[in-house]
């Protein structure tokens, strides 16, 4: 087995220059014994390389059937290799098998819909990629956002203050369109905690903006934390880092269990749901997550449908709407993105295939958060989703996801199709009635 | 501590203030808060174009700013608010600001000499101050503020060493630690979580990340001999000084105290551990197995469970405790291994009687308020009201209320539930 | 070659059920200890409803995306497993020997009907052979294991039918029959096609996640 598509990447070099081969094979047994069980080898077992899932794969669509990208193919690669060789890899191996696990998959599970005995390809190279991280084998540009987590408690290296700072500024400037607009922090007993991650106040305040305008225009009693844990997103999840996984999600839970909220409503972001929905709620214990939270998509329908938004007019131009994987296969909210997409649209036009069965935008499951050595990788990785958002031949994208955004972005880029993206915020701010300002 | 026994505590009903008369003189009135005696209402109010100030029973602070937030009363019922003027902030104490304008300043808290304990930012670098004044020492960051009990001494965790982007390197190699009173420990680390104070003010243990995979604890500095695979907030026995922290080891999580585990690793969570006043207990909560959590003391678990078990409280003599359970959107109150048989939208922390004999909390029932002691709600709801307080002798409760658009206080006698 | 014969259906018979039914036992105890013990949290989500749910939905050839997208591949799964399990259950030849030994009976196929199902499983293996040699992905995927569990059944019935038809030494591919038959059974518990004991564990574990927690098809 050659690998030949070896990228250069600081955090992986450094990594793999600290490793023996006897910390290697401890470190892959301790993971193998200490933290998998029947799953890991059912999955083992049972999966009979029948391929099935190759054509499930974005990354092995879009590279012409290279068999190395199918989705069993891959685990092949790493986990399977790694049993094969009970844990006796060399280092090279190991970065292979990083670069494979954290840059040639997302975690989207759409192979999901392929395999016929269930295995779940993302629990595998979510495995693999516990395993490397506890070999510090990590992609620099993810390792660092999971350093912010673990300093900051938010994504971004977001000192308290400037949380707080951004919040009152976007607050202030909400006020020259609304002028009794208000952010209340902290506020004890409030109906809604809004959370949201934290590349909304480091670069996208216009989401808060946006959404802060619409909980007001829509008489929503809602609140946000002037503390830490406002931060709901989890780039450990995805470097493999489980325990500041479950810090993370520890504190964003309690900041809103003790504010004594009703509920969470969260920003349009995939990978966080996943965090408070999937995964990290079970590393903590809970089950399903301690307070519920219900994701912007199903809020803003809750809104329209109540009657508490409403709309100057609708999108006229046909719109196409990506099917975020984390909210869709990981929470089922097609139904209501669709009825929300309709509400503000007079011409939603599908792409195929859609719903569940959406092909991934290649960024999500950290694979963006891998930087810029690796945008290479997601680009020619997912020319399918460039060539399935061309085929709707229209001009913008719904994506209710911060990743996805970024990812159909620079795919329209890449490969200039000349689409504008967009999140159902965006749309319902500029759509909706908004009061006369003098 | 408030002195509660110098406060009023005839029994009756008493209204402070008539709050619904507020919105027509101002242009909006904000949260009410209310001062732990009762005596006190304020609000942060809007009084004309970008104008803001705070509202105390119905007077208002003498000047206007850009913006009052974070409105908080201190145990000894003086209303504190961070304050906006110029683009630069401020602690406003009963209307009077600090002589000293910072680049950002939050986090108030309040130690039982009266002081008053702010984070600070100031040109770009972080620390804290008591009573507006700041640290000798800035740092780059700071973050997890903790004030010792007398209110003396504040610790945060701060970064003594600049980074730069995506530097992993550096950040690996530790430039976290944890300052007192601005003095930084000479050891660094890779993280530390949530200093504490022991209960003489003396010593400070935190959380410590030692590498990307190994966790500890330390005191003053020093970390246990042990590490586990992650670690919560420790805290100290009051009496003897020792300190406990939840541990996970092999997947599980138990207790251990100065290193030694003492309770064995087999719970799915352990978190929020709490001794008793005597030192002589260690309550705290536990999930037996995934989705199922409970209360446990010295390690063993309550017979009663929910999906989500919060806010512990434990009695003053340490035999008895109460926390909130939480099914889907319904709270119940459990208590010494009982649940109460009433559920509410909303419970808050359960208070004990200064002699352990009683529990109240306060708690929503559909969009109203009231207290329900030892399970039996107060007679009357309210639009509105504060968590309760028992006399020093154990024999009243006062409630705080906003009632039909008046601010109350209640002094009622425990026979009233 | 007769006291091969009844030592094959004898003796080695007994060991190779023996082994079939006891190892296949140990196998779903252990694994579900071992679930126990470090999948708690897997465990713990199982449910009833959507596990069946997908199951069935699994069991539809044209009812998911994985078996559209792969028509020929899911027709041949289908009709090879279909085959897999009624022959040998059904086979005049078996039942004879059930009869034989333990005095019970039923229905039985007629050898023709067999014989073709027969004939139509070693075709499968033989599209799965080809598969397995021509088609990329496929071929990147598979082991020696992934062989010897295709050429285990693929040489039962490949014998059985060779000792019907009376080709080459009859008795000589009787006994190969069977010792292949038996070599499967007890190669069940212990290779890829412990896939029949886990298989559908799997699958209505991946249906309840996604039924029970993500509200979304696994179909
Ligand atoms: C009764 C429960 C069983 C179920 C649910 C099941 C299911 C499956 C599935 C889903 C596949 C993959 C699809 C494919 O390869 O096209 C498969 C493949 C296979 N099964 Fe089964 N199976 C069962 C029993 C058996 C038994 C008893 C045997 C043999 C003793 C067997 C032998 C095989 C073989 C050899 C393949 C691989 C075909 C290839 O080479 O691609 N199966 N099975
Ligand atoms: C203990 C194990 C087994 C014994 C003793 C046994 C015995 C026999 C016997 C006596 C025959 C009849 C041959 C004839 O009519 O000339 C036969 C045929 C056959 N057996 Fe088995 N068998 C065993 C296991 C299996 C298994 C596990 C399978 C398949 C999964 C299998 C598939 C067949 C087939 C396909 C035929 C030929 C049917 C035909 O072409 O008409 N046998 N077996
Ligand atoms: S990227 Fe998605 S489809 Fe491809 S292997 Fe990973 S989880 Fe499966
Ligand atoms: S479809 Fe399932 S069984 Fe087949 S190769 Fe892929 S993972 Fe394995
Ligand atoms: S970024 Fe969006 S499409 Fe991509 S994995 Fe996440 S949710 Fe899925």
């Amino acid at each position: 087995m050659t690998f030949d598509r070896k990228i250069e990447d600081a955090g992986l070099t450094r990594g793999v220059s600290r490793l023996t081969p006897q910390r290697i094979e401890d470190t892959l047994r301790q993971v193998l014994e200490g933290e998998t069980g029947a799953k890991l080898k059912l999955y083992a077992e049972t999966c009979m390389r029948c391929g099935m899932c190759s054509e499930a794969c974005h990354y092995y669509m879009s590279h012409d059937g290279d068999p190395s990208y199918s989705p069993a193919g891959k685990v092949h690669q790493t986990m399977g290799e790694i049993l094969r060789k009970d844990c006796k890899v060399t280092p090279e191996f190991v970065y292979q098998m990083a670069q494979i696990a954290y840059t040639e998959c997302n975690l989207c599970r759409r192979c999901v819909h392929y395999c016929p005995l269930g295995i779940d390809t993302g629990y595998i190279m979510s495995t693999v990629r516990r395993m490397c991280h506890k070999l510090g084998v990590t992609p620099q540009y993810i390792q660092d956002t999971a350093h912010s987590h673990a300093a900051t408690m938010n994504q971004m290296w977001l000192k308290d203050d400037e949380w707080m700072d951004t919040l009152q500024w976007q607050e202030d400037e909400a006020r020259d369109e609304m002028p009794n607009l208000r952010i209340p922090l902290d506020k004890e007993g409030a109906e809604i905690y809004y959370s949201v991650i934290a590349p909304e106040p480091k670069f996208r305040t216009q989401l808060i903006y946006q959404a802060a305008f619409i909980m007001n225009e829509a008489g929503v009693d809602f609140t946000m934390p002037t503390s830490p844990g406002w931060d709901n997103s989890d780039m450990c999840m995805f470097s493999g880092d489980f325990e500041m996984m479950g810090r993370l999600k520890k504190i964003h839970f309690e900041s809103a269990l003790d504010l004594k909220v009703k509920k969470i409503v969260m920003g349009e972001c995939g990978h966080a749901f996943r965090s408070i929905y999937d995964q990290g709620n079970r590393w903590d214990g809970w089950d399903m997550y301690p307070i519920e939270v219900v994701h912007s998509v199903e809020f803003f329908w809750e809104l329209f449908e109540a009657g508490k938004i409403k709309l100057r007019e609708k999108f006229h131009e046909p719109i196409t709407i990506h099917d975020p994987c984390n909210i869709i296969r990981g929470r089922g909210l097609m139904e209501q993105s669709r009825k929300l997409a309709h509400a503000l649209c007079d011409n939603v036009v599908e792409m195929h295939p859609n719903l569940e069965h959406n092909y991934c935008c290649a960024a999500g499951g950290g694979v963006i958060n891998c930087g810029p050595p690796f945008k290479n990788v997601r680009m020619k990785g997912n020319r399918i989703k460039a060539e399935q958002l061309k085929a709707t031949g229209v001009k913008t994208i719904l994506a209710p996801c911060h990743n996805c955004h970024g990812g159909l972005e620079d795919l329209v880029h890449y490969y200039e199709l000349g689409m504008d993206i967009k999140f159902f915020g965006d749309l319902i701010y500029d759509l909706m009635e908004k009061p006369e300002v003098e | 501590m408030p002195n509660a026994s110098t406060w009023d505590w005839n029994p009756g009903r008493r209204e402070v203030q008539d709050v619904s008369s507020w919105s027509s003189k101002f242009e909006w009135v904000e949260e009410f808060q209310a001062s732990s005696d009762g005596e006190k209402v304020g609000a942060v109010v809007k009084t004309g174009d970008m104008e803001f100030t705070a509202c105390v029973n119905g007077k208002v602070w003498d000047e206007r700013y850009e913006r009052v937030f974070y409105l908080k009363f201190s145990p000894d019922s003086r209303l504190t608010g961070i304050i906006q003027q110029d683009g630069e902030w401020c602690l406003s104490v009963d209307g009077q600001h600090w002589p000293e304008t910072y680049g950002y300043i939050w986090d108030t808290t309040f130690g039982s000499n009266g002081s008053i304990v702010c984070a600070v930012q100031q040109d770009g670098e972080y620390g804290m101050g008591v009573d507006g004044v700041l640290w000798e020492n800035l740092f780059a960051n700071a973050n997890n503020f903790a004030t010792s009990g007398d209110g003396k001494k504040t610790a945060a965790v701060v970064q003594i060493a600049p980074l730069a982007q995506a530097d992993i390197e550096t950040f690996q190699k530790g430039i976290y630690t944890v300052a007192v009173n601005g003095e930084a420990w000479d050891n660094v680390f890779m993280n530390c979580y949530t200093p504490v104070f022991d209960a003489k003010s003396e010593k400070v243990a935190c959380q410590i990340r030692r590498t990307l995979y190994d966790y500890t604890i330390a005191v003053d500095g020093k970390i246990w001999q042990r590490e586990f695979q992650c670690v919560w907030d420790p805290c100290f026995n009051p009496v003897s000084g020792a300190v406990a922290a939840p541990v996970r080891l092999g997947g599980k999580w138990g207790m251990a105290q100065d290193g030694e585990v003492i309770w064995p690793a087999e719970f799915a969570q352990c978190w929020h551990q709490q001794y008793s006043a005597d030192g002589s207990k260690l309550w705290a909560i536990v999930a037996p197995k995934l989705g199922t959590f409970t209360v446990a003391k010295d390690g063993n678990p309550w017979n009663i469970s929910a999906p989500v078990v919060i806010d512990l409280s434990v009695s003053p003599d340490g035999n008895r405790a109460s926390a909130l359970g939480k099914t889907g959107y319904v709270y119940t109150i459990m208590c010494d291994g009982k649940v109460w048989d009433d559920s509410y939208a909303m419970a808050w922390k359960a208070v004990f009687s200064p002699d352990s004999t009683k529990v109240a909390a306060k708690v929503e029932k559909n969009g109203r308020f009231t207290v329900v002691l030892d399970g039996k709600p107060y007679g009357q709801d309210f639009d509105q009201c504060w968590e309760p307080i028992f006399s020093p002798c154990s024999t009243k409760v006062l409630i705080r209320a906003i009632d039909g658009g008046k601010f109350v206080r209640i002094v009622a006698d425990v026979s009233d539930f | 070659m007769n006291s091969i014969y009844a030592f094959v259906v004898g003796p080695l018979a007994w060991i190779a059920w023996g082994v079939f039914i006891f190892g296949s036992l140990y196998k779903v105890v252990s694994m579900y200890q071992l679930a126990k013990a470090k999948d708690g949290s897997s465990l713990h989500y199982m449910s009833f409803k959507y596990g069946m749910r997908s199951i069935l939905h699994w069991l539809n050839p044209v009812g998911t995306l994985g078996w559209q997208s792969n028509p020929y591949t899911a027709l041949v799964t289908f009709v090879f497993h279909l085959c897999l399990v009624i022959v040998p259950l059904f086979l005049m030849g078996h039942v004879v020997l059930w009869d034989q030994f333990f005095g019970i009976t039923w229905p039985t196929l007629p050898d023709t009907i067999a014989d073709i199902m027969s004939i139509v499983f070693v075709a499968c293996c033989v599209y799965f052979g080809l598969r397995r040699f021509l088609q990329r992905d496929v071929r990147f995927l598979t082991t020696g294991k992934d062989w010897i569990a295709l050429a285990i059944p693929a040489l039962t019935f490949l014998f059985g039918v060779l000792a019907y038809h009376q080709i080459g030494n009859d008795k000589v591919m009787l006994v190969l029959h069977i010792l292949c038959g038996e070599i499967m059974l007890i190669s069940i518990p212990f290779s890829r096609l412990s896939h029949m004991l886990f298989g559908f564990f799997t699958r209505a574990y991946m249906g309840s996640e996604f039924g029970g927690v993500r509200h979304s098809k696994d179909w």
